[in-house]
């Protein structure tokens, strides 16, 4: 620790902060774009320059490390006028169409803009065009609005490992894109939509589908459905001003009810039929030496990467669907069969934290017949503007609970959500199911908090497992690549494509920082500590959907309708 | 002319090549192919590890680098200091509408393609282009134009014939 001076005030430093971090902790803003917390700076938006008294030019803070002794100006006419003219350059090619942008009311540039008085247009001149990119069925990328910060392209190769996009051309003419400009939907893309949570712009959004939502609504003929994830009751309250980790489960249920649904069914209960499936699977694959370490299949960003990336560990990938798919496969089997109605007339729709589930339920093998088990996703934003559309207020109401037969979950079931969840789950029922006695104690530590990997060896009865956790994919090539090598203590890994789970996935509430993140995962904690039902395997209304319909886990009918099967993807890598 | 080298064999002659070895090899398909394809570009991603997009990103950042096979005949238009300042800029403009192509890429006939150079060595020459190895002196979009169609009317005769 050592002091330094910043705008005539003493603050405390530490060695191998950077300016930034110091001036942060003191209470100093100064604005920034193209910084990531975590990530080593790289200095090319210039938002954050200060002022350092003895240096010749204006100093990047975010990437120049605090010295002894510095004297650090960061509101001099100098400073501010460069950040002005900063942001009015990036303004001076940006369309003017902040009406109708997707990021209305949430863009970090005009946020900026605002912030740093830039209230008139100094700079007149032709603008950059590029063609908007559609072809993905869960992102959109509309260049024009991209002001080449360079978060999403870190974000794509040094958290998620998967460099689907990157600067191509110079100088002027740079631009972020693909390889060979292809559309994303061939790119090596995995839909994470971790891009567009850093995007500051409208330059990367999710696909939306609220039109066709609305109008399925509008169709008497149709029994339209939904389904919503664990980690949405506890983060759509943001997007109505609740602080983060609000859990508007029972108020959210009721207000998709007056959105017009005709059921509303909660993902926890298929996330329960889930355990079942692939806690069985487990035991099979244990007991006839099939292929091990076996990863989860939950997280359908990590499944197109295990195919296109890792195609030799696809036998290693559960066979059982992700919980949006079974809960889709169930209401147009059994629960079409149960209300005699025709699949083709039921439109299911689902509400995910994630973009890459609108990817998933696009797979031909998701469905029979022509008939797709999930219609349409909504992410959790798209849910927030919904609500608004049709002026339901979900603050305002009083909760209700989900209809069934597939409504009653258990909290394991909600503790998908976050990283460690499904393992958590697993490890409650497998424990029950190999022995026949509840575990003494439900809360596992090891496997829960924010860290990226997560590993623990646990004794069920005579047999000791590996299980390991990994969430963002970055993580999951590194176990990938020692188990590659030939390690071979793991039995059971979870895996999420989005760093710390579902609760930070891809298409939720834009905007949330780690504490935030935090909130939400304690809030699913939280539900676990006060249910009654915390386990997978006592949820009556799975079991009665074994004794009416599925037969057993891994049964034919489980096999047919719960299963599914992979191959390896040919994309541009 | 240049000997055709398969990918594989560029490859193999850089051994143990890590990313700093990703724009001599470039280099070498593209003296080889005449230009990067999709098919190179993997290929070299595989043996280098590197995704594709950032070898398209880093190839894309430099002008040598053509990602379309070359045209019968290759326009090279300089754009020199000398010859910007005795008009390039105006035959390239005609180039690029006669021929309905920018710079780096292929007629769809595959007769012409276009590429821009910083200086070709020969400003006493201002403004100059070269088309398959011959230089053209003095040029005008007039001048330029009338090859053109010079190239193309050799075309025409040679299908007849």
């Amino acid at each position: 620790m050592f002091a330094i001076e910043a705008n005539g005030q003493k603050i405390e430093a530490k060695k191998g902060e950077t300016i930034l971090q110091t001036l942060t902790r003191a209470g100093i803003n100064v604005p920034t774009i193209c910084h990531m917390e975590g990530l080593l700076p790289s200095g090319t938006c210039r938002m954050c320059v200060v002022e350092v008294e003895g240096f010749g030019g204006l100093v990047p803070s975010c990437s120049h490390p605090v010295a002894e002794g510095m004297k650090i100006r960061t509101n001099t006419p100098e400073v501010m006028q460069t950040r002005k003219t900063i942001i009015d350059l990036l303004l001076s090619n940006h369309p003017d169409d902040c009406l109708y942008c997707a990021r209305n009311g949430n863009c970090d540039l005009a946020k900026l803009a605002a912030d740093n008085g830039v209230r008139d247009r100094t700079f007149h001149g032709e603008r950059t065009h590029r063609p908007k990119d559609i072809s993905s069925p869960a992102i959109i990328r509309d260049p024009d609005k991209c002001i080449l910060c360079g978060k999403c392209v870190r974000m794509c190769e040094e958290i998620q490992g998967v460099s689907a996009i990157d600067f191509v051309n110079r100088g002027s003419k740079a631009y972020v894109g693909t390889a060979f400009n292809e559309g994303l939907n061939v790119s090596s893309c995995i839909s994470c939509g971790q891009c567009i949570l850093v995007c500051p712009t409208a330059a990367l959004s999710e696909h939306k589908y609220i039109d066709e939502v609305l109008q399925a609504l509008a169709d008497p003929e149709m029994m339209v459905v939904v389904q919503h994830a664990p980690a949405v009751s506890v983060s759509i309250a943001e997007e109505f001003g609740f602080k983060p980790g609000t859990d508007f489960d029972g108020k959210m249920v009721a207000a998709l009810r007056r959105v017009g649904f005709d059921r509303v069914f909660d993902t926890s209960f298929a996330a329960d039929l889930t355990i079942m499936e692939e806690g069985s699977e487990l035991v099979h694959r244990v007991q006839n030496n099939g292929p091990l370490p076996m990863f989860t299949s939950c997280s359908p960003g990590w499944v197109k990467f295990v195919e296109q990336f890792y195609p030799e560990f696809l036998p290693n990938v559960s066979t059982c669907k992700s919980p949006q798919q079974m809960m889709g496969a169930v209401i147009k089997s059994f629960f079409a069969e149960k209300e005699n109605l025709d699949p083709k007339k039921i439109v299911s729709v689902s509400i995910m934290p994630c973009t890459a589930k609108k990817f998933e339920c696009g797979r031909p093998e998701m469905g029979r017949d022509f008939v797709p088990d999930v219609d349409f996703v909504l992410t959790t934003r798209e849910l927030a503007e919904l609500f608004r559309i049709t002026g339901v207020n979900p603050a305002a109401i009083e909760p209700e609970p989900p209809d069934n037969p597939f409504g009653e979950r258990s909290s394991a079931g909600k503790l998908f959500g976050a990283s460690g969840g499904v393992m958590e789950a697993a490890i409650r029922s497998a424990y029950f199911l190999l022995t026949g006695e509840e575990l003494k104690e439900y809360k596992i530590q090891d496997l829960r908090g924010m860290k990226g990997s997560k590993e623990l060896r646990v004794k069920i009865g005579d047999l000791e497992v590996g299980a390991a956790v990994v969430s963002s994919l970055g993580q999951a090539r590194k176990l990938m690549d020692e188990i590659k090598a030939g390690r071979s203590d793991i039995h059971f890994i979870e895996v999420m494509t989005c760093p710390g789970g579902c609760i930070n996935g891809g298409g939720q509430p834009i905007g949330a920082d780690q504490e935030a993140i935090k909130a939400r995962m304690n809030a699913l904690y939280q539900i676990d500590r006060d249910d009654r039902l915390r386990v997978s395997h006592k949820n009556e209304w799975v079991q009665r959907l074994y004794t009416e319909f599925l037969g057993k886990p891994l049964g034919h009918k489980s096999h047919e309708l719960l299963h599914t099967h992979y191959e390896k993807r040919e994309v541009l890598l | 002319m240049p000997t055709v080298k398969s990918v594989e064999t560029i490859l193999k002659e850089h051994p143990n090549a890590g990313r700093d070895h990703l724009i001599p090899i470039l280099q070498e398909v593209q003296e080889s192919e005449g230009f990067l394809s999709q098919e190179s570009i993997t290929k070299v991603g595989r043996a280098l590890n590197l995704p594709s997009s950032k070898i398209f990103g880093v190839a894309t950042f430099f002008n040598m680098f053509r990602f379309q096979p070359k045209g019968k005949y290759h326009v090279m238009v300089c754009r020199g200091t000398a010859c910007h300042v005795k008009g390039s800029g105006k035959s390239l403009d005609m180039v690029t509408k006669t021929l309905k192509i920018q710079p780096g890429e292929t007629s769809r006939d595959k007769l012409f393609s276009l590429e821009i150079v910083a200086c070709m060595g020969a400003c006493g020459l201002a403004p100059v282009v070269n088309i398959n190895g011959q230089f053209y002196a003095k040029i005008s979009p007039m001048k330029l134009q009338r090859i053109i169609e010079e190239c193309r009317e050799k075309e025409q005769t040679h299908a007849n014939a």
